[in-house]
């Protein structure tokens, strides 16, 4: 199976790139990979750490390979026609890498069934669709133990994007660890129905600020929440996708890194090497596909030390932040003692937990 | 009262751009043209003023260089439009169209740079007292924009050259037989437009939020074209709409961060009223059938002193 595969991927390999590259295309070896981002590489933030996994295989593999990508392709039509064209270009391995362009790698991949194409944050797979993700989520518990210590009024904001359940399992995941500290913490989110609007998300943290919370944490994919805390000299803020310091150096207690580029490495790998099968990876802190930044020194070292608790205990298996009794915000049961939630549930997750202020 | 407050000054802060902008495409329209291209010539001016801001540090030349990137850009729009009579609304689409892309294109390096914001034109100490801050407290293109209000309203209203826009915007071959320059008093009016939208735009990187980001206009152009019409083209309605659709646009997220006063109204209603409003007015400028709140007679249609 493994062997007709890496037969069947050389040949198509070559007559597939035989008009494009005319003469070059016997005995070149190079594996192209593709990469369609939905933002822009410069946003410092979720497509920012993409492409940084990006560059990391092609520095990694060097010769071996050749990396491509197109950036800013909207969800929906569009993204098909960029993957045709990758896959028309020879990419071997294309990474689809937002959650809108699901139905479209289906699709493509139909057409295509000699190229391994791998979907992130999606659920759809298919003989040659993988699907990867990250546990986000385990950053924000993180952020949520600092949360809990350091905030004075006990409040928190949380700009969301969107309610889809990666969104809420953050607000949860945050909401809970913070209740382990203060068990009064409240978290009140405000979904702005965008990814990318920074007036708007710093009027947002603006709302928030004005009412009272004195923590603001954002799942956009920018820094603008963190400079209205800088500005208004709240306790802080926690960078999302990437090291936000630059914005705000004293007000970014941690941020939560995306760091594809391992998985990325070992996808083309496998590929290289003809054993590549579509995997369904959702990894986290332990195989530091999410990593923190260094806590920011006016974090106190109880916080330090409870926060350090909670991300060595996810590493090493001891700690699951979904663990019951977990109650939803109307006080209801929802997990009972000593159960853990199944991944399923966690991405299908549509309710909030205690403590969270649900958007009206 | 102190949340009061806050909420001013937010809402002020909202509605700055759009007011700027705004006034800038009444100018035009009033002229006779329509320029789509709003959004567009915000984006290059948001670019350009947050490059200038970055490696100066100097915010007026920052607003001064995003003025003259919003008159370059305009430029394109006017040469298709008047000298070789395109279509309007297609070229002003396009033109927003080349003010995203070009936008990203030369801000591709800047986007991890933060700037310092603009300052607020009273001291420190003076700005904390409540009331100085929500009459005083804001920085320079805030004040602009309303003595621009007033500035355009004066034009059009008590100034002979405001007199001949006007007329060339209502009838063009009127106007030009009797030897008004229809193109010369356009091209003016588009550079004007194209001016305010870039000093809009660079009120993103300078007053609201220190950073470039790609798109960080997130379609306010749109708003401010809209605006003109909630404002059946009259500049003291368009200082009521921009206040309004700020005011409008900042409730919707204080109302869903902490409820407070407007808290029985749902968010989503605060979402949906510009746009209720915009309806409710364009249908009473459809009944009352008078000429002085219609669109001059001229919107949109290219001029051709042969015909």
């Amino acid at each position: 199976m493994t062997l007709s595969r890496r037969t069947f991927i050389k040949v198509g390999g070559a007559a597939l790139s035989l008009p494009l590259l005319g003469s070059t295309a016997f005995g070149q070896e190079k594996l192209k990979i593709g990469f369609i981002y939905v933002g822009s590489i410069n946003d410092n933030g979720y497509n920012y750490a993409h492409n940084q996994g990006r560059i990391f295989i092609q520095e990694q593999l060097g010769e071996q390979v050749e990396t491509m990508f197109v950036e800013n392709v909207a969800e929906g039509p569009d993204c098909e026609r960029v993957l045709r064209e990758l896959a028309q270009q020879g990419c071997k391995l294309i990474f689809a890498t937002s959650f809108g362009f699901g139905d479209s790698v289906i699709k493509v991949a139909e057409e295509f069934p000699d190229i391994a194409f791998e979907h992130a944050t999606g659920y759809m797979s298919g003989p040659n669709v993988g699907l990867y993700n990250a546990r986000f989520h385990e950053g924000r518990a993180i952020c949520g133990i600092i949360a809990g210590h350091m905030s004075q009024t006990g409040k928190a904001g949380y700009i969301g994007s969107f309610p889809i359940p990666e969104v809420v399992m953050g607000i949860n995941s945050f909401t809970l660890a913070a209740r382990k500290i203060n068990p009064e913490f409240t978290l009140t989110p405000v979904y702005i129905s965008t990814w990318n609007d920074p007036a708007k998300e710093a009027d947002a943290a603006r709302a928030m600020i004005d009412q009272g919370m004195d923590i603001i944490a954002q799942h956009t994919d920018g820094p603008a929440a963190l400079q209205v805390a800088a500005e208004r000299g709240i306790i802080g803020g926690f960078g999302q996708g990437a090291d936000m310091s630059a914005f705000a150096p004293d007000t970014q207690l941690t941020a939560i890194i995306d760091n594809w580029g391992p998985h990325y490495l070992a996808s083309a790998k496998a590929v290289l090497d003809g054993s590549w099968a579509p995997g369904n990876t959702w990894e986290g802190l332990k195989e530091e596909v999410v990593t923190m930044t260094p806590y920011h020194s006016k974090v106190p070292e109880a916080a330090v030390k409870d926060a350090e608790a909670m991300r060595l205990g996810q590493i090493d298996g001891s700690v699951a932040i979904f663990t019951g009794p977990i109650k939803d915000h109307t006080g209801v049961e929802r997990v009972a003692a000593g159960v853990t939630m199944t991944d399923a549930e966690l991405l299908s997750m549509d309710w909030y937990v205690e403590g969270v202020i649900p958007p009206a | 009262m102190d949340l009061t407050i806050a909420i001013i000054v937010t809402v002020v802060g909202a509605s700055t751009p759009i007011l700027i902008a705004a006034l800038g495409e009444l100018v035009v329209e009033r002229a006779g043209v329509l320029n789509l291209g709003v959004e567009g010539m915000m984006l290059i001016g948001a670019v350009v003023g947050f490059i200038v801001q970055f490696h100066t540090g100097q915010p007026l030349l920052a607003l001064l260089a995003a003025a003259v990137a919003g008159v370059l850009s305009s430029l394109i729009f006017g040469f298709l439009t008047l000298s070789l009579s395109a279509n309007q609304t297609a070229t002003g689409l396009a033109l927003t169209i080349f003010g995203t892309g070009f936008s990203a294109l030369i801000g591709a390096n800047y986007s991890a740079r933060p700037v310092p914001l603009m300052d607020s034109v009273l001291p420190e100490t003076i700005a904390d007292h409540p009331i100085a801050r929500v009459l005083l407290g804001y920085s320079l293109p805030v004040y602009f924009a309303f003595f621009m209000v007033f500035a355009v309203w004066f034009f059009l209203k008590k100034t002979r050259s405001g007199l001949i826009l006007r007329a060339v915007g209502e009838n063009d071959h009127s106007a030009h037989s009797i030897g008004y320059s229809v193109l010369g008093v356009r091209y003016l009016a588009i550079m004007f437009g194209g001016a305010m939208a870039g000093i809009a735009g660079a009120c993103f990187p300078l007053l609201l939020t220190p950073q470039w980001a790609e798109g960080m206009t997130a379609g306010r152009g749109w708003i401010a074209v809209a605006l003109v019409v909630f404002a059946s083209w009259r500049p003291m309605r368009l200082l009521f709409g921009a206040y309004l659709f700020g005011l409008v646009m900042t409730m919707e997220v204080y109302i869903k961060a902490g409820g407070g006063l407007f808290s029985a109204i749902p968010a989503e209603l605060w979402a949906a009223l510009p746009y209720l409003a915009t309806i409710v007015v364009l249908v009473l400028i459809s009944l009352k059938r008078d000429a002085s709140t219609n669109a001059p007679a001229c919107l949109g249609r290219p001029f051709m002193p042969g015909n």
